[in-house]
Parts: C-alpha cells; structure tokens; sequence
C-alpha cells in the first residue's frame, strides 16, 4: 500500500516557499525560480497518476524541480554557446594574453565550497521550519525572511503584536534546538 | 520588598532577545538584558542559541515567496488545478 498520499490543493501553502528557495539557490534570479516552482507544480498535476506513494510529496516534486533546473541550464547553455562562437577575444596582437589575467578566479568571490555549504543549510533550515506548526511558520517566514514589519504581519494575519511576539518566540526557540539536533 | 527597575524576568529578557534578533529592541532594552546576560545562565544560553539561528539565517541568506507572488502562483495553480479535478 502507498504510504504516501499525494494532494495537490496544498502544494502551494505546503511547498512553494521550500521550492523556491531551492531554486533561487541554483538559479540567482527571482523571476526565473518562480517560472521553475509554477512549471514544476503543473508538471506535477500532469504526471499526478505516476505518484506512487513511495516517496513524500516534497521528495517527489523536488525531483521533477530538479530536471527543470536542469533543463533551464541546458537551454541557456546552448543559447550561450552560439554566442560565445561569434566573439572574437583579442584580435589584436599586442593585447594577445590579456584574457588569461581576466579569467583568474577572484580570490575575494565566493568559492563553490561556501555556496554548496550556504544552500545545504538553507536546505536544513527549511527541514526545521517545516516541523513547525503552519502559523508559526508563517510568522517566522514573514518577518526573519521576508522582513515584513510587525504592523504589517499583525494586519495581515489578524493578531496583536504580543500573540505576534509570543508565536516568534516559540518559532525560534523550536529551529535553534531543530537545527542544534541536526545542523550546528 | 520593591523590584529594582534595573531588574527584568527571564521571560522579559527572552523577549527583548528575541526583539534584538529584529534590531527593534530600545537601548534602554539592550542594556537591561546586558545586565542580566550577566549573572543568569538561562538568558545567556537562550541568547546563544537566538544569536547562533540568526546568523545561520543570513548565512544561507533563506528566500521565501513574497505574499503577492505566492497569490499568483496560488490563482494560476488553481486555475490548472481546476481542470483537472473536472476531467471526468
């Protein structure tokens, strides 16, 4: 029997802020990860019967996320590769060279390293905020990561701001011993 | 015998921590929890650990989708979503 039950009408409030983040990661532009997180969940709708429960629904749409991601560098790839074809680096004599000293990595720039580790604990982080019960998640999202004001939040979501401090409380005290257990 | 007003609960301190973690804690706010940070072990553990979530936080500089896009995305989901509940 599947032990996992698929429901699309919670994909959004469930995983979209999981996904985006995710790709905003892998690709560095807003647009574009919004465009990849919408394809992924219409691919999703669409390949729906092929669920066969073994896996979480996250896990699932995470892999269909994956090949889009994939697909999106192989088609600007392809796209940078005939351009790159047109340029002529250096034509000139006396300048022949100068492209090596242009191409050295910037010592001061962020190395793979740092950002495979900085995606991991975006990935861990959002592991943690998922155990978190739906409305302190969503307070918690709305002023650490979206730095919305309080009076924005409190309006927005009908509470006071002392129910508004009391639910980051819980939210915070509830990831640092998450991200105690499994991260730090 | 009358509380100093120096003095703050655990609670309060937690609470000032926590606003700090937003930069809208007062001075006044930061000096009161400096105070008790240093004599009471459950403040500076829970400040520890808040001060540790934040850093990790900008660290992995975590996005989420504004209110507005999210509302996109919901309307044009739904509007698939549609469709396919209604396929006989």
């Amino acid at each position: 029997m599947a032990q996992h039950q698929i429901d699309p009408n919670k994909w959004i409030t469930q995983y979209s802020d999981y996904l985006f983040n995710y790709t905003i990661t892998r690709v560095n532009d807003r647009v574009i990860a919004q465009d990849l997180v919408q394809e992924t969940f219409l691919a999703g709708l669409k390949s729906m019967a092929n669920f066969k429960g073994e896996s979480s629904e996250r896990t699932w749409l995470i892999a269909i996320l994956k090949r889009k991601i994939i697909d999106y560098y192989r088609k600007i790839n392809s796209k940078k590769g005939k351009a790159e074809v047109r340029v002529n680096y250096n034509s000139d004599s006396e300048n022949e060279g100068d492209w090596l000293e242009e191409q050295v990595a910037d010592p001061f720039d962020k190395t793979a390293e740092d950002t495979i580790e900085n995606s991991e604990l975006g990935d861990a982080i959002y592991n943690c905020m998922d155990k978190l019960p739906e409305k302190q998640a969503q307070v918690f999202k709305m002023k650490t990561i979206l730095n919305y004001d309080t009076e924005t939040i409190c309006n927005e979501l009908n509470i006071t701001p002392s129910n508004l401090w009391v639910i980051i409380h819980r939210a915070r005290t509830a990831l640092a011993e998450c991200m105690e257990d499994n991260w730090f | 015998m009358k509380k100093s007003f120096l003095f703050i609960s655990c609670e309060e301190a937690k609470h000032i921590c926590d606003k700090v973690q937003y930069n809208e804690a007062t001075g006044w706010e930061r000096f009161k929890l400096g105070l008790r940070l240093t004599w009471c072990q459950i403040t500076q553990k829970y400040s520890k650990q808040n001060n540790k979530l934040t850093e990790s936080m900008d660290k992995a500089s975590v996005e989420a989708m504004t209110l507005n896009e999210k509302e996109e995305l919901q309307k044009s989901f739904e509007s698939e979503l549609a469709k396919y509940q209604n396929q006989p």
